[in-house]
């Protein structure tokens, strides 16, 4: 059994009378990825937003590698090693791809940054656009680039928030060799996308109307008649 | 290369302008330059980082102010020139340090009012600070490394030397690491956050930068021409500031010497023509924000002169 590297303990989040997120326990295994599905307005990037650390939670606790986090504010966070990537693309329009990603890299890479720059827009397919301003490249190019930015921070957790919006098929299929070609790195995604939840996902949590509805591995949730019933439409599969 | 090339081809050239131009222009061109400094510090807020500051009379004034007493005190020039320096460093740390609570029009309103605030504390100590009259200089006093500045040819080398040591300064800072995370915060703060960027302390620092350059020029500006006073914390020192740079063009390393020159010649122009050169600033401002919102340079980069820094 892998260590836990991510440990969060009664998340609650209110916003007015509304409890987005209501008591939600969730633990991540290092390098595993691990989905979290459910249907919109289920809470799913309150929660997220909660364990990166743009929004502060109104209860409960957050573990990362053994510290409690759950005060530090989101830039600490990214450097202690959790990494979020936008569920609207929010990249640099108006700066070249290389100073995208050179954000992400001058801090650990001092001397070696052009070099460190052309590997991370390799990795993601944008090494020819590297002079290229980053709000003129195509959607799933600047898709790419998000996702590219988050990688680059080298992060131990990295958080896709609805990753592959958007994207054609094949696009679709780059994704998801790049992201099977992450080693140690622990993903927790978000995702619309059932195939590709199914085709990535270790573990997966749903989540409805802010409460942990069911948490388990693929073929567990496939079968769990309260998750077919608040998400996959109702009709019983097993019925 | 070519960067670098523009930026020693300009400083050839104002050095070869010391020697050419007749005393009327050389005067002009010296004051020129120091507001081109206070422009550049603007520009490192404004420009680059994109905090749009209402108050920069402030620091401007703040340097020109403790230059100005410690020199009236019996300091010597060189001394009273570091705390100049340290007035509009500490003046611009501290207002952020509020100010910087808020963003956008608040950011502006904030600073706009430590501005006003600090402009009739000055006021109010008349008796001290030489109110609204300002007091001069004593010529015998100013004098910097040697150099009689209350003559035109060391004048304008100081201020030449001054204007020079900032430029290089802030090409080296834009194209430095902090630099690029300064233009971050321009572009999208929440984003720097998420990378690891502390929006706080970042643009705290480009604000007491900021503020170092614009207590430079104050500083530079009472002991050259021989004048402080609160006058210089008007309101209007905060407006040309940010009409220099959106003139010359935001963001760009030789934008607020530019529009320090153009404004200085076109008011100087528009003097002869007319009894209210004020208005030519007015038009000016409207013309810019219609047609060129990026400046001269600025747009000039946009149509194809890319390297342009």
């Amino acid at each position: 059994m892998a260590a836990v590297i991510l440990e969060a303990r009664g998340l609650s989040r209110a916003f007015g009378g509304l409890r987005a997120v209501d008591g939600v326990d969730l633990t991540l295994t290092e390098g595993e990825i691990h989905a979290l599905i459910g249907p919109n307005g289920a809470g799913k990037t309150t929660l997220v937003s909660l364990l990166s650390g743009r929004l502060a939670p109104d209860q409960g606790t957050i573990r990362f590698a053994g510290e409690d986090i759950t005060r530090l504010p989101a830039q600490t966070r990214v450097l202690r090693g959790i990494a979020y990537t936008f569920q609207i693309t929010s990249i640099y329009a108006g700066l070249t791809v290389f100073d995208n990603l050179a954000l992400a890299l001058q801090r650990r890479h001092r001397r070696d940054l052009a070099d460190a720059v052309t590997q991370a827009a390799t990795r993601i397919g944008l090494a020819p656009y590297l002079q290229t301003e980053a709000g003129t490249l195509s959607y799933g190019h600047q898709r790419l680039l998000e996702i590219g930015m988050g990688l680059a921070l080298s992060p131990r957790l990295l958080i896709l928030d609805e990753p592959t919006q958007g994207l054609a098929n094949a696009e679709i299929e780059d994704f998801l060799t790049l992201i099977r070609g992450l080693t140690g790195t622990t993903i927790l995604l978000i995702e619309h996308n059932m195939e590709v939840v199914m085709a990535l996902a270790q573990r997966i949590t749903v989540l409805n109307m802010g409460r942990v509805l069911a948490s388990g591995t693929p073929d567990a949730i496939r079968a769990d008649r309260a998750v077919q019933d608040a998400y996959l439409g109702g009709g019983h599969a097993a019925d | 290369m070519r960067p670098a090339l523009l930026h020693i081809g300009v400083l050839a050239a104002l050095v070869a302008a010391g020697f050419l131009l007749p005393a009327y222009q050389h005067g002009m061109l010296a004051r020129i330059l120091v507001m081109a400094v206070f422009a550049m510090g603007y520009n490192l807020a404004f420009g680059y980082t994109g905090l749009l500051s209402l108050g920069h009379a402030l620091h401007f004034c703040a340097g020109m102010m403790a230059t100005g007493l410690a020199m009236r005190h019996g300091l010597a020039a060189g001394p009273a020139l570091i705390l100049g320096l340290a007035a509009g460093t500490a003046t611009a740390m501290l207002t952020g340090l509020l100010a910087l609570r808020t963003a956008g029009v608040s950011f502006m309103i904030v600073t706009l009012m430590f501005a006003q605030a600090f402009h009739l504390t000055l006021l109010y100590y008349g008796g001290f600070t030489g109110g609204d009259e300002g007091f001069p200089l004593p010529s015998a006093a100013r004098r910097l490394f040697g150099l009689d500045l209350t003559q035109a040819g060391p004048r304008y080398a100081v201020a030449l030397a001054l204007f020079a040591a900032g430029l290089l300064a802030q090409w080296a800072l834009v194209r430095s690491r902090f630099g690029r995370s300064m233009i971050a915060m321009r572009e999208n703060e929440e984003r720097s956050r998420m990378l690891g960027y502390n929006p706080f302390t970042t643009k705290l620092a480009a604000l007491a930068l900021s503020g170092l350059y614009s207590g430079a020029a104050g500083a530079a500006y009472g002991l050259l021409f021989g004048y402080v006073g609160a006058s210089f914390g008007t309101s209007q020192y905060s407006i040309l500031p940010l009409l220099y740079v959106l003139l010359g063009g935001a963001g760009t390393t030789l934008g607020p010497l530019l529009g320090a020159g153009l404004m200085a010649w076109l008011i100087d122009a528009a003097s002869s023509l007319t009894d209210s050169p004020l208005a030519v600033i007015g038009i000016t401002l409207i013309v810019l924000v219609l047609f060129a919102p990026k400046g001269i340079l600025g747009t000039l980069r946009e149509k194809g002169l890319k390297w342009l820094p």
